[in-house]
C-alpha cells in the first residue's frame, strides 16, 4: 500500500498521459462531462475529480444513477485538453490489496473487524512497553546479548525493534483504527452538518437541468482564493443534498490538502448556497490517512515506512518465538516437576 | 534516599533513549504534514532514526 502509486505505474495501470505544448488550453469541464457521457451512453455523473500530481487529467465517476451500488461505479480518467480518455482507475492488483486490507470484501462488517484488529494492535503495543521495564532494568539501552542463548538474543532484538518503534506503530494504528470507522464518521457528517446545510432546500427535487460545471466551479473557487478544487459532487450523491453541487476545495500543502471544504452550490443556477469548515472529526480522518500509509514525505519517508513495517513484523514474529519458546519450557518445566513428584511420592 | 535517586536513575538510563526517539519520531510525522520541505528534511530524520539504531545495534561488536 505504501508504494501503491509507483507498482500502479509499473504494471500499467496508471493512466498514460500525453504531453501537450506549454499555453495550450485545456477544455471546459462540461465538455469532459459529456465525454463520460458518451463513454458510457445511459449513466450519469456521480464525481468529478482532480489528483494534484496529475493537473492535466480529470477523473470521472459515472454509475447507472447516483444511489447505484458504489462498487459498481466506474472510475475514467480523461484528458483534460482533449477530452481523451485515458484509462480506467482503480483497478487492478493493488485495488484488491485495498480491499483486503480496509474490508476484506465485507463491506462494513470487515471495516469494523479490521478497526477492532487495529485497536488490538495498539494494546499488545502498550502490553510490550508495560513488559519493557522488567526485562530491560538492568541492561543498557540497545543492549544485545549475542554470546547469550537464541531465546535471550531474540528477547534482545524484540525490546530494541520494539521500544525503538513505539511512536510509529501507534501512530500508524492509531490513524488505521481512526480510517477503519471513516465511513461511520462520514454517515455522522451526512446525517448532521450536511443535512444542516441542505435543510432550506428540503423536498426540492433534484434538477432536471444542471448547471453549467464550468460555472459551479467558477463559483465555488470565488468563494475562498488560494484554493483549488478537489473534486465535485453531484446532486443525489452521498456527498451532498438531492438539489446541490458540492465543490470540495483544497489548499497545496500537505496538510491543507487534505483538509477540503466543501461549497454547497445549487444545482439548477450554479450559485453558492453555503460554505462550511469540515468538523473536527471529519478533519481528523482525512489527516489521519497519509499517518496511516506514508505517503507524504516523498520518497525517502516511504522507504523508510516501509523498513519500519517490516521491523514491526519481526516484532510480532519474535514476540510469538518467544511466547512458544516459553510456553513449551513452562510445560516441560510442570511435566518434570509432576515427574518428580511421582518419583519420590507425594509429600505428606 | 540514595536508593530513590538510584532507582530514578536507572529508570532514565532505561526509558530516556526510548522517549527522546519517540519524541523525534512524532515530531518527524508532524513535520513532513505541518512544515514544508524542511519539515520533509526533518522528517526522514526523524522517523528514520530507529533504522539508524539498528544498523547500529547490528554491525557494533
Amino acid at each position: 500500500m505504501i508504494f501503491h502509486h509507483e507498482i500502479d505505474e509499473a504494471l500499467g495501470y496508471a493512466p498514460k498521459m500525453d504531453v501537450h505544448a506549454p499555453g495550450a488550453a485545456k477544455l471546459s469541464l462540461d465538455a469532459i462531462g459529456r465525454a463520460a457521457i458518451a463513454d458510457h451512453p445511459g449513466s450519469v455523473l456521480l464525481y468529478m475529480a482532480w489528483d494534484k500530481d496529475e493537473p492535466g487529467m480529470v477523473s470521472t465517476f459515472t454509475n447507472a444513477s447516483v444511489t447505484s451500488d458504489p462498487q459498481t461505479t466506474v472510475v475514467k480518467a480523461f484528458d483534460a485538453y482533449t477530452a481523451k480518455p485515458v484509462g480506467l482507475l482503480g483497478t487492478g492488483p493493488m485495488l484488491v490489496m485495498l480491499r483486503l486490507h480496509t474490508d476484506m470484501y465485507l463491506g462494513l462488517p470487515g471495516k469494523w473487524f479490521m478497526g477492532l484488529m487495529g485497536f488490538l494492535f495498539m494494546v499488545a503495543i502498550i502490553s510490550g512497553v508495560v513488559l519493557y521495564w522488567p526485562f530491560t532494568r538492568r541492561l543498557n539501552f540497545a543492549a544485545i546479548r549475542k554470546q547469550k542463548s537464541r531465546r535471550v538474543l531474540w528477547l534482545d532484538w524484540h525490546n530494541l525493534l520494539g521500544v525503538i518503534t513505539i511512536v510509529w506503530a501507534l501512530v500508524v494504528g492509531g490513524t488505521g483504527v481512526i480510517n477503519a470507522y471513516a465511513e461511520v464518521m462520514l454517515g455522522i457528517w451526512q446525517r448532521n452538518e450536511l443535512a444542516a446545510m441542505a435543510a432550506p432546500y428540503a423536498g426540492k427535487p433534484t434538477p432536471t437541468q444542471l448547471a453549467s460545471l464550468d460555472k459551479v466551479v467558477g463559483n465555488a473557487m470565488k468563494t475562498t482564493p488560494g484554493m483549488d478544487p478537489a473534486f465535485i459532487a453531484f446532486p443525489g450523491t452521498p456527498f451532498t443534498s438531492t438539489h446541490h453541487f458540492a465543490v470540495f476545495l483544497r489548499g497545496d500543502t500537505p496538510l491543507t490538502s487534505r483538509l477540503v471544504k466543501p461549497v454547497l452550490l445549487d444545482g439548477e443556477t450554479g450559485d453558492v448556497s453555503d460554505t462550511s469548515e469540515l468538523p473536527t472529526y471529519l478533519k481528523a480522518v482525512l489527516v489521519s490517512q497519509p499517518l496511516h500509509f506514508g505517503d507524504y514525505g516523498g520518497m525517502p519517508l516511504k522507504i523508510i515506512w516501509a523498513l519500519l513495517t517490516v521491523f514491526t513484523i519481526i516484532v510480532l514474529g519474535s514476540g510469538l518465538y518467544l511466547w512458544t519458546v516459553k510456553r513449551s519450557k513452562v510445560r516441560r518445566g510442570a511435566r518434570l516437576s509432576a515427574g518428580v513428584t511421582a518419583a519420590i511420592g507425594p509429600s505428606s | 534516599m540514595s536508593e530513590v535517586r538510584e532507582r530514578r536513575a536507572n529508570w532514565w538510563r532505561v526509558f530516556g533513549a526510548p522517549i527522546v526517539i519517540g519524541v523525534l519520531s512524532l515530531a518527524g510525522l508532524l513535520s513532513a504534514l505541518l512544515a514544508g520541505d524542511p519539515g520533509r528534511y526533518f522528517a526522514w530524520f526523524g522517523v528514520g532514526l530507529p533504522i539508524a539504531i539498528v544498523v547500529w545495534a547490528y554491525c557494533r561488536k
